[in-house]
C-alpha cells in the first residue's frame, strides 16, 4: 500500500510529467490560458492515460513478451492510443453528449500528446505491476492537471503584466513556466 | 504551402532559418527541452529526428495516392513509429552511450509534432524529391536549434562544452541551467532573441497553426483571444 502511495505522489509531484520530464508541453502551453479549458484537458488526459495503461499492459505482457516481440512496443502502443482516443470520442458522442461537448475538442489533441505514450512506455520500463501501472498513470494524469491548473492561474496574471516587446507571448510564458518548475523542485527528495 | 513553383534550394533552406520548426514554428518542444542538457545530446536527438523525418517523408509521399484520406492519421503514425523503432535499434547497436542518454525521449520521437506536421502538411501533398529536401531542411533546422539550446545550457550549467572545459564558469557553474527550470528559461530567452533579431511580431498561438489537428479542433482548444 505504501509503495502505491509513493508511486502516486512521485508521479504527481517529484517527477511531474510536464515540469520535470517535459512531456505534454504543447497542451501545457496551448491550453492553459483559461482555468476551465485547463481542467477539462487535464481530466481528458488523465482518463486516456489510465485507459491506455489498462489496455497496453496486458498487450505487452500477454502478447508481445511471450512472442519475443517487445520491440514492437512503440508501434503497438501508439496505435492502441490512437484507436482508444477514437473510441472514447465516438462513445462519448453517442452516450454522454454533454461531457463530449466539454471534452470533445481536446480528444484529438491527446493522440499526439507525448505524455500518454510516455506514461505507458515508462510503466513497462520501470517494471511496474498492473496495479502499480494504473496508479502511476493516475498520478501522471493528476500531475499534468495540477501543472495546467496552476499555470493557468499564472498566465492570467501574466496577461496584465507589462512585458518588454520582444518577450511578449511565448518567451514570457516559457520563463513563467520555468519559475513554476522551480517551485516544483521543492518537492524533490520528498519521497526517496 | 501548396504552390509548386518554389525552387528546390528554397525547400531545403526554409526549414533552417525562416521556418525553423522549433524556434519559429514552436513545434517539438518536448525533446527541445528534455534532452538539451548537453550539446552532444542535442545533436544526437536532432540527427535521430532527421532520420525519422527523412524516412517518414519519403514513404508517406511515395504512398500519398495509396493511403485513403480517412485512415491517413493512423497510417502516418504506423509509418513514423516503424522508423522510430528502426533508429532505436541502430543507436542501441552502434552508439549505445547516446541511446542511454536519450532514453525514453527516443521513443517519443513518434509523437514529435514536427514529424507529424510535415507528414500532414507537406509529404502527403508533394512528390518524393521535394519531400526529401523538406525533411533535410526541417531536420537540420531542428538539429541546429537543439545544438544551440544544448550549448547554452551545457556552458552555463556545467562549465563544459563538447568535452572542453570553459574557464571561469566551470569553477562555479549555474546548476539551474541543466535542471528542468533552466530548460524553460533558456528556450524562452532564445525565442525572444530570435524575435528581436528577426524583428518579427511574436506569435500569439503556440504551434496551433501547424498542428495537424488544428482543423478538427478548429483552434478551439487553443482558446483564441
Amino acid at each position: 500500500m505504501k509503495t502505491l502511495l509513493v508511486i502516486l505522489m512521485s508521479a504527481m509531484l517529484t517527477d511531474n510529467f510536464v515540469l520535470s520530464k517535459f512531456m505534454g508541453i504543447c497542451p501545457f502551453l496551448g491550453v492553459s490560458k483559461k482555468l476551465d479549458s485547463a481542467s477539462g484537458m487535464g481530466i481528458a488526459v488523465t482518463f486516456v492515460m489510465i485507459c491506455a495503461t489498462i489496455v497496453t499492459y496486458p498487450i505487452h505482457h500477454g502478447i508481445l513478451v511471450p512472442n519475443h516481440l517487445e520491440y514492437f512496443d512503440t508501434v503497438v502502443f501508439i496505435l492502441v492510443i490512437a484507436l482508444f482516443v477514437q473510441i472514447v470520442e465516438t462513445v462519448l458522442k453517442k452516450t454522454i453528449p454533454s461531457l463530449y461537448k466539454s471534452l470533445g475538442v481536446y480528444l484529438p489533441l491527446i493522440t499526439t500528446n507525448c505524455a500518454v505514450l510516455g506514461v505507458t512506455v515508462l510503466n513497462i520500463d520501470n517494471g511496474y505491476g498492473f496495479l502499480q501501472s494504473i496508479v502511476s498513470a493516475l498520478g501522471a494524469g493528476l500531475g499534468f492537471m495540477l501543472a495546467l491548473v496552476i499555470f493557468s492561474g499564472v498566465r492570467r496574471k501574466l496577461e496584465f503584466a507589462d512585458i518588454p516587446e520582444t518577450f511578449k507571448g511565448v518567451p514570457a510564458t516559457l520563463i513563467a513556466a520555468s519559475i513554476v518548475s522551480v517551485s516544483f523542485m521543492g518537492f524533490s527528495g520528498l519521497f526517496g | 504551402m501548396a504552390e509548386n513553383k518554389r525552387s528546390p534550394v528554397r525547400e531545403l533552406t526554409k526549414g533552417i532559418i525562416k521556418e525553423n520548426p522549433t524556434l519559429v514554428m514552436l513545434l517539438g518542444m518536448c525533446p527541445t527541452l528534455a534532452v538539451t542538457t548537453q550539446a552532444m545530446n542535442g545533436i544526437g536527438m536532432g540527427l535521430a529526428t532527421t532520420f525519422v523525418l527523412l524516412g517518414s517523408n519519403i514513404v508517406i509521399s511515395a504512398l500519398r495516392r495509396v493511403i485513403p484520406d480517412k485512415v491517413r492519421i493512423p497510417s502516418f503514425i504506423v509509418i513514423i513509429a516503424s522508423f522510430v523503432t528502426l533508429i532505436g535499434f541502430l543507436l542501441e547497436g552502434f552508439v549505445p552511450s547516446l541511446y542511454d542518454s536519450l532514453g525514453i525521449y527516443l521513443t517519443l520521437i513518434t509523437v514529435n509534432c514536427i514529424i507529424f506536421g510535415r507528414a500532414e502538411m507537406f509529404a502527403s501533398k508533394h512528390g518524393i524529391g521535394v519531400s526529401i529536401l523538406d525533411a533535410l531542411g526541417m531536420g537540420l533546422g531542428f538539429t541546429l536549434a537543439l545544438f544551440l539550446m544544448g550549448s547554452v545550457r551545457e556552458i552555463l550549467g556545467s562549465g563544459k562544452w563538447m568535452g572542453l572545459t570553459i574557464p571561469l564558469i566551470s569553477e562555479s557553474p549555474m546548476l539551474l541551467f541543466i535542471m528542468p527550470a533552466g530548460g524553460f528559461f533558456t528556450l524562452g530567452c532564445i525565442i525572444a532573441a530570435v524575435n528581436k533579431i528577426a524583428k518579427r511580431k511574436p506569435p500569439c498561438e503556440v504551434g496551433c497553426s501547424e498542428c495537424p489537428h488544428a482543423e478538427s479542433c478548429g483552434g478551439r482548444a487553443g482558446d483564441k483571444p
